[in-house]
């Protein structure tokens, strides 16, 4: 397909973040004195290895063997019939060994974390999807594992704090602040400059610190890469639109990076907008929130007037984060990916209706990005297609259904 | 000179070391900050650190970040802490009052609105925890051009070149924290503590003052032999925590905290180290 480029108006976007970790206005490093000598390490290491075959070859033959790459790309026929528009392929990181896409991420630090010679690993999770690929990756490297998860969360996903304890991690509940992810992440923040001689931090998505959402990103990137291809054999073109779920933005950055430079590509990140934008009851910064500092990085914030961080709220506990990754806040900002809400309610009738036609049941995550794909494709023609990342599977998630539909299990 | 300046100045000609009480704003209520503070300074207290509440202290532990949740219960925003800087400003003009906090309320404030209305409030510094120097260039041009000393942390893990940056930055004193942790933790290792002194003091000029982990008078006595200021907070935000239905016995046990390390230093550095 061919597209105009405006090489003088076009940023490379390969060349994002600067030497800093600057993504225009946003990211950086945001920490207390304490860690800043350790990023600057864990930058060094992260430089050094991406060039190193072995460490790519040992990273690629994991990712083929352990996690079962490349996930598939999956049309969606029925669904397509049914929405009477634009091609709907689901990429299928639901496929993947723990269920999520955040295992490309726990894979590629930990390697990374054995090189350094570190032996803890420490991590923050929300849906526990992170957590569970965390201990699961420390499990298989013999390397000692804590989570920190909030309290509120703990409670709504059972499950998975009992899968991280089958895999020998501990997992501690936090219970300051509002108890969930943001909370957990401070903790797990807290650990690090506590342990830091010993520890490595396995941050689960594109926020935190430079060089995290640099990092992060590249390890999710394969999920862009992979279904370029993929669309283009399936094809013979670019798809006309990538659709993406963003929580800190791990799997909405991983699908997009890859197609940035083409232009003819739209991207939609989509947020959580709980009960609603306008109840403010959301987990939706980029749709309604404004620049500020937390977690390392400057970013869009779900904040008051005075800057202080304010609840959130989403039905998927792994939206449910007052931040998101600097990278988006810029691409927002520049304008090349548009970022929309869904509700919880809108999530919900998304879940029901891809596990009735298609037989897939999704994460209340990616759930979110399925409802954006099914407004979206029927304005399209059927000539044009659309690839929505089935970011994770909803097995986590049927306790949560079932309780909100008044289902005893 | 700034009043940090004039204040260190002074304690050294005395052969006195400086004694930084750190209080989360607010805590537990509003009306107990301006009291607190004075009472302090009777107690002993040379230049007061004054926390700003934030929702997320992630450099704090459990005692600071409990006080920040009990300051916010009554919205206890940076506007109404320099509220509170002026009203002290009433009736005390030469204690040097040093703000602490995190970045996010002063962005939402504006740099240059804050640099402007704290110099206005009477502030003397300001110190965001989580702004190393590399970000710091734009907030400490603006509050230098207010006249106020902007103080940067030194840490266990600070090399000999960011030691360098974070002195051409910094003004005031500089903060060194002792050890690889946040505030409250218990474990202070006092000959580390010198010979980082020493590879600090090669590199700047400024006061050093050192903090996290004082948790008793004999920590502070020992800790003012080989530093310029002690810096002593969670054990007194317990206090704080232990009274909160009496804020005004919190206040008579925290000013009885900071005597006894007022006598100690005072003691150990008129004296020669055993
Ligand atoms: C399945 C799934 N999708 C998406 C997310 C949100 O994270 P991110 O925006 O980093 O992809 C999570 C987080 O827990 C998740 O479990």
């Amino acid at each position: 397909m061919s597209t105009v480029i405006k090489p003088e108006q076009t940023p490379d976007w390969r060349a994002f973040p600067d030497a800093r970790g600057h993504f225009g206005p946003y990211g950086g490093r945001f920490v207390s004195e304490t860690l800043m000598e350790p990023l600057l390490e864990l930058q060094e290491a992260y430089q050094r290895y991406l060039q190193d075959p072995q460490f790519l070859d040992e990273l690629d033959r994991d990712l083929v063997h352990y996690v079962g790459r490349p996930s598939p790309l999956y049309l969606a026929e029925r669904l397509t019939r049914e929405l009477g528009g634009a091609r709907v392929y689901l990429k299928r990181e639901d496929l993947n060994h723990t269920g999520a896409h955040k295992v490309n991420n726990t894979i590629g630090q930990a390697l990374l974390a054995k090189r350094m010679g570190k032996t803890r690993i420490i991590a923050e999770t929300g849906a526990g999807q992170h957590g569970v690929a965390t201990a699961t990756v420390a499990a298989r490297l013999g390397l000692e594992c804590v989570v920190y998860m909030g309290a509120e969360d703990i409670q709504r996903q059972a499950p998975n704090v009992y899968r991280m304890r089958l895999l020998g991690a501990r997992v501690v509940p936090v219970t300051s602040g509002s108890r969930t992810l943001k909370d957990a992440l401070n903790e797990a923040m807290r650990d690090w400059v506590t342990h830091v001689d010993n520890t490595f931090y396995i941050i689960g998505t594109v926020a935190g610190p430079h060089p995290y959402p640099a990092m992060v990103r590249d390890f999710q990137a394969i999920i862009g890469r992979e279904a370029r291809e993929q669309y283009q054999a399936a094809e013979g073109r670019l798809p006309d639109a990538l659709v993406a779920c963003v929580g800190g933005g791990s799997n909405a950055i991983g699908l997009f990076h890859p197609f940035l430079a083409d232009e003819g590509v739209a991207m939609y990140g989509v947020e959580a907008a709980g009960d609603g934008i306008d109840t403010g009851r959301h987990s939706a910064p980029l749709c309604a929130g404004k620049p500020g500092v937390l977690h390392g990085n400057r970013t869009y914030l779900m904040e008051d007037e005075d800057g202080q961080i304010i609840e959130t709220h989403s039905v998927s506990a792994g939206l449910d984060y007052p931040g998101v990754g600097p990278e988006h806040a810029w691409l927002k900002d520049v304008g090349r990916v548009q970022y929309v809400p869904i509700t919880d309610r809108e999530a919900m009738e998304a879940f029901h209706r891809l596990t009735r036609t298609e037989g897939i049941i999704p994460a209340l995550e990616s759930s979110h990005a399925i409802a954006y794909g099914l407004k979206l494709a029927p304005t399209l023609d059927p000539a044009q297609g659309i690839i929505i990342n089935l970011s994770g599977r909803g097995d986590k998630d049927i306790n949560t259904v079932a309780r909100l539909e008044g289902i005893e299990l | 000179m700034s009043r940090i300046a004039a204040r260190f100045e002074a304690l050294k000609a005395r052969g006195r070391k400086a004694l930084i009480p750190y209080i989360t704003a607010g805590d537990p209520e509003p009306g107990n900050t301006v009291p607190l503070m004075h009472e302090m300074v009777t107690a002993g207290a040379d230049i007061i650190e004054l926390g700003v509440p934030f929702s997320d202290p992630m450099a704090d532990g459990p005692v600071i970040q409990q006080a920040c949740e009990r300051a916010l219960k009554h919205r206890t925003s940076l506007r109404k802490v320099l509220e509170m800087v002026r009203e002290f400003r009433r009736d005390n003009i030469e204690t040097p009052v040093v703000l602490m906090g995190y970045l996010n309320p002063v962005e939402i404030m504006g740099y240059e609105t804050l640099a402007e209305d704290a110099a206005r409030a009477g502030v003397d510094g300001v110190l965001t925890v989580d702004l190393p120097p590399e970000e710091s260039a734009e907030l400490a041009g603006a509050l230098k051009r207010h006249g106020i000393d902007p103080i940067f942390l030194l840490a266990p893990t600070s090399h000999e070149g960011r030691i360098r940056s974070v002195s051409e930055v910094a003004a005031g004193f500089v903060y060194y924290v002792s050890l690889k942790g946040v505030t409250g933790a218990a474990t202070l290792d006092v000959d580390a503590v010198a010979e980082k002194l020493a590879l600090i003091r090669r590199q700047t000029a400024l006061p050093v003052g050192v903090g996290f982990g004082i948790g008793d008078a004999e920590a502070a006595a020992k800790v003012s032999r080989i530093a310029d200021a002690v810096v002593v907070g969670s054990v007194l935000v317990k206090r704080i925590a232990a009274n909160v239905d009496d804020p005004a016995a919190g206040r008579r046990e925290v000013a009885q905290v900071l005597a006894d390390m007022r006598r100690a230093m005072d003691q150990a550095t008129t004296t020669t180290p055993a």
